[in-house]
């Protein structure tokens, strides 16, 4: 087993470890003349509670706290971190070095356009690359999450088609107002699509994970279909093989394709949405081009699309004007701005970096050792887990907890119990559309040996489940604390904490 | 490639594994007349050194960052402790992601649950969220959120919240059936007006206010609550420049319902607009109305205390098309440097860092209003930003005074308010020393001079 009990127990939280008096800065003093408080800001303005309540530490204790509870995570440099449709790969260091250039790091947005060059040559050279790697020329950076670019997407559907269409009357929905997306899709598709306005029908998949053709079309067939939502490959891990039918059954019906990039890793160099039909798509810098998870965000979602949407894109774009890069706002179908500024700019720098280092090949040999992996996993694990689904996996491989059910063990216990073997587990629960799923996504950035162990532990646990379920069922117990009461703290929510609270034993 | 641990044999040992005889087949399911059958333009890799020189190269012609500045406008160049960037670029904080797995992620549960309690305590609300992209998005969240709890439709946003932001939320609403009024300024203060012309009554969700506003002026957001609320309308206040929660009244002090914020002050670099973090407060009995995710307590079978996800029925991944938002990933590791920050400056860092921008931006701002031409046209208190209105267009001067002097003397604000040609918005930070100040007034002066013919 890879994990052990560790030394930082008992470190609480930052309002608790306060001192009165503790101080971790120091500014330069004060080098103009004092104005007086009162004729600075008048008292009614000011603060009177002084921030009472606000910690106060040295240095030293702010590194320990911070350093201390970091221990507790667990993270990719640590080892395999399988989570299906999150692409957790290695983040490179060289790719944090990059964005803290201090051209970059100290360069204010509203800077002159003329003072800034590098900056935009960086965002204008990395549209260039990812217009090749999706095969569609229009692109925008602005979106600053992979649901970001979704709901960027969906609008610029619903602008092209209120401009080909004649935009609807006042107070009226447009008469192309509905949005498919399979039962398998993430959640985040529908809430995207629902924020811009569109109605979700829900396409069922066929009994190998696919879309429903039938079913599309009978959809299709109403006259009020806007698009499509799909993710490809599907969260199911299976390539949609009828994509390009797929694209030309909603294009005949008058709508328009949009995929979720979510599973770009299993396609760089290999395939590119734009040769599929596909007419716009939104890839996550997070995911494909390892910029870093970061806890949960920062991401970066931007928009690729055809040249027939490109005037749709969100303002300001980065156009390149002779030998000079300019921002440019001048472009009235636009559907404006989804964020303030650029984008998540420390993003671009990073994925920037991640396409140049791999170079051509290095992008595929990624793809292809991504997917390989995933095989590697589905091949080892077929006879102790079943498979849903009789395809050969992409990037990610989908079981269920069906076998292990018997003996009273679920997906979410075998996933607790891999915690006890030192490994991250896979995503849970979801594609929803299968029950006890798990979803697992090695990623290119694992080697053999290390597989191979998460294979053996995986099949240790359905031997476990069998023999001896309670330990499974009470896992995981390696950790500084087990399960919690998710149930309860949903109930009595407990958000913030406050002075009165008393400090419990943790 | 070094950063794939298989090597080329490895990973041809795990194809005849796998009973295949070349990597292509992995594809198989991929129709053929859809697979690449060149290599893609992309150009040969680049080895490290290479690739440092690359970047290096791009960001020198980047000359507005090493000069001077005085550009604020919702991106402030503050200081950020060393260990902030030391400390967020652990493994454990920087490669790990969303904490699914609470058992093994209570790092970053407990720093968000820190962070929420700290964005609760510097704005005065009961309830925050674990972050949003920036502060332009949140306050469009904060619209749609105004129209979920009061079900009304129209929204008055103030003219002197920061036209980008008014972008955003109308790109937001565009689809939501929500009408976004602008209420008017008043030239002489700097503030909002609220007159009969917007009609604020019962059809109104929220009124939007930011303060500082964009011009830097501080609002009388009392004033602004008490006529939000005699309509039944929530009053929503934005921050550009969270530095000033040191030592302004807090929102929720004054009335705020919902008040959400940029948080890039608190150690975060400006770094050519993000990533930057949204803050977003609001009060309990609006907890789950909230976009985005939430940490809350929760305890094991032994009684230890750790953190969860929690309330997650309003989100996308439960409510899937009903969800109170499309969020999902959200700006964890941003969230986090500010908490370090906030955290390290602490309650008397934040409250000497305000008072230092105040005073330095009062220096400032008497020093340029002396001089022979130049005004500043607004009388209402302002934090660390204002506006100046010069004798020549604003646009002319400050590329001269770039150009000539090296500084970045602030933003003209002729793009967002063309009948304004001569105004340009001043930021002043405890960054800029007493030295820079000079000489942005010398600077000025001198440019002003030569144009003058003086």
């Amino acid at each position: 087993m890879k994990a052990t009990p560790h030394i930082t127990q008992n470190e609480g939280l930052i309002f608790e470890r306060s001192q009165t008096g503790r101080r971790g800065y120091r500014l330069p003093a004060l080098d103009v003349e004092e104005t007086a408080l009162d004729e600075l800001l008048p008292a009614e303005l000011r603060r009177d509670d002084y921030l009472e309540g606000l910690p106060e530490l040295s240095e030293p204790d702010v590194v320990r706290h911070f350093t201390r509870i970091s221990t507790w995570n667990y993270n990719i440099d640590l080892g395999l971190y399988p989570l299906g449709s999150c692409t957790m790969k290695y983040n490179s260091r060289l790719n944090e070095k990059v964005a803290r250039i201090a051209g970059f790091a100290a360069l204010h947005p509203l800077a002159p356009e003329e003072d800034s060059q590098g900056a935009l040559e960086v965002m204008y050279e990395l549209q260039q690359h990812l217009a090749e790697i999706t095969g569609l020329s229009g692109i925008s950076l602005q979106p600053a999450a992979g649901a970001h670019g979704e709901m960027t997407g969906v609008m610029m559907i619903r602008a092209f088609l209120d401009a080909r269409d004649g935009a609807p009357e006042a107070g009226k929905s447009p008469a192309r107002n509905v949005m498919l997306i399979p039962d398998s899709a993430h959640g985040t598709n529908p809430a995207s699509a629902h924020l811009s306005g569109f109605t979700v029908k829900t396409i069922r998949s066929t009994s190998e994970g696919l879309t429903d053709l039938g079913h599309l079309r009978e959809l299709c067939s109403s006259g009020d279909v806007a698009g499509l939502m799909l993710t490809n490959p599907n969260t199911c891990g299976t390539f949609e093989r009828n994509i390009q039918e797929i694209c030309r059954i909603i294009h005949d019906a008058g709508g328009l394709v949009y995929m979720d990039g979510a599973n770009m890793n299993a396609l760089v160099g290999v395939a590119r949405p734009g040769d599929m039909g596909v007419d716009v798509i939104h890839l996550n810098l997070h995911k494909t081009f390892s910029t870093p998870h970061g806890g949960g965000g920062p991401g970066s979602g931007p928009c690729c699309c055809t040249s027939e949407l490109e005037p749709f894109l969100p303002v300001p774009r980065v156009v390149l004007e002779g030998e000079r890069y300019r921002l440019d706002s001048e472009r009235p179908q636009s559907i404006g701005r989804v964020k303030a500024f650029f984008g998540n700019f420390g993003m671009h720098l990073r994925a920037l970096a991640y396409i140049l280092t791999h170079g051509n090949d290095g992008l595929r040999e990624a793809t292809e050792a991504a997917v390989l992996n995933a095989r590697f996993i589905a091949h080892g694990l077929s006879d102790t887990y079943d498979q849903p689904f009789n395809s050969p996996p992409m990037h990610e491989v989908l079981f269920t907890d069906k076998r292990q059910t018997r003996k009273g063990v679920h997906t979410l216990d075998i996933a607790k119990r891999l915690i006890d073997y030192g490994f991250h587990p896979m995503t849970i629960y979801f594609p929803l559309i299968v029950q006890g799923a798990m979803l697992i996504e090695p990623t290119e950035s694992v080697g053999r040996a290390e597989l191979q162990q998460f294979i053996d532990a995986m099949k240790e646990i359905a031997r476990e489940a069998t023999e001896d379920p309670n330990l499974v069922l009470n896992a995981p117990h390696t950790t500084r604390i087990g399960r919690l009461d998710e149930a309860a703290a949903a109930r009595k929510p407990v958000l913030r904490w406050r002075p009165s609270e008393k400090t419990a034993t943790a | 490639m070094r950063y794939i641990p298989n090597s080329p044999e490895e990973r041809h040992e795990m194809l005849r594994g796998l009973g295949l005889g070349s990597a292509e087949q992995l594809f198989d399911s991929i129709p053929a007349d859809i697979r690449l059958s060149e290599p893609l333009k992309t150009p040969a890799a680049l080895s490290e050194i290479e690739l440092l020189e690359r970047f290096e190269a791009m960001g020198a012609k980047n000359a507005a960052a090493r000069r001077p500045s005085f550009l604020g406008a919702r991106a402030y160049s503050h200081y950020a402790p060393t260990i902030i960037d030391s400390l967020i670029q652990r493994s454990e904080f920087f490669t790990a992601y969303t904490p699914y797995q609470p058992e093994i992620s209570q790092g970053t549960l407990q720093a968000i649950f820190e962070f929420q309690t700290l964005v609760c305590q510097l704005t005065g609300m009961d309830v925050a969220n674990a972050s949003m992209y920036d502060g332009s998005t949140a306050m469009a969240e904060a619209v749609l959120m105004a129209e979920r709890v009061t079900r009304r439709s129209r929204v008055l946003v103030s003219g002197a919240v920061h036209p980008e932001y008014m972008q955003v939320a109308e790109t937001y609403v565009a689809h939501a059936g929500i009408e976004l009024q602008r209420a008017g300024f008043d030239d002489a203060t700097g503030r909002t007006t609220i007159d009969e012309s917007v009609a604020l009554d019962t059809s109104v969700a929220a009124l939007v206010v930011q303060s500082p506003n964009f011009f830097g002026c501080v609002e009388d957001l009392k004033a602004l609550a008490e006529k939000a609320h005699a309509v039944g309308a929530l009053l929503v206040v934005v921050v550009t420049e969270s530095a000033s929660f040191g030592i302004l009244r807090s929102p929720g002090a004054c009335g705020a319902d919902i008040v959400v914020a940029e948080g890039q002050s608190f150690g975060v670099p400006v770094s050519f607009g993000g990533p930057y973090v949204g803050l977003f407060a609001t009060r309990d009995k609006y907890a789950r109305q909230i976009p985005g995710r939430l940490v809350g307590i929760a305890y094991d079978k032994e009684g230890r205390r750790g953190f969860v996800l929690t309330l997650a029925t309003r989100e996308q991944h439960i409510r899937r098309e009903k969800a109170t938002s499309n969020i999902c990933t959200n700006e964890g590791l941003i969230a986090l440097a500010a908490t370090i920050y906030m955290t390290t400056l602490g309650r008397q860092g934040l409250q000497e860092v305000a008072v230092q921008c105040a005073q330095k931006a009062a220096y400032a701002r008497r020093a340029i209003a002396a001089l022979e031409g130049f005004s500043v046209p607004h009388s209402a208190p302002v934090f660390n930003e204002f506006v100046v209105r010069a004798p020549v267009e604003a646009k002319g001067l400050l590329q001269r005074l770039a150009s000539e002097q090296h500084i970045t003397g602030g933003l003209a604000l002729a793009p967002y308010f063309p009948d304004r040609p001569n105004d340009f918005l001043v930021c002043v930070t405890e960054t800029n020393k007493r030295g820079e100040i000079d000489a942005l007034v010398e600077g000025l002066k001198e440019v002003w001079s030569l144009e003058s013919g003086v």
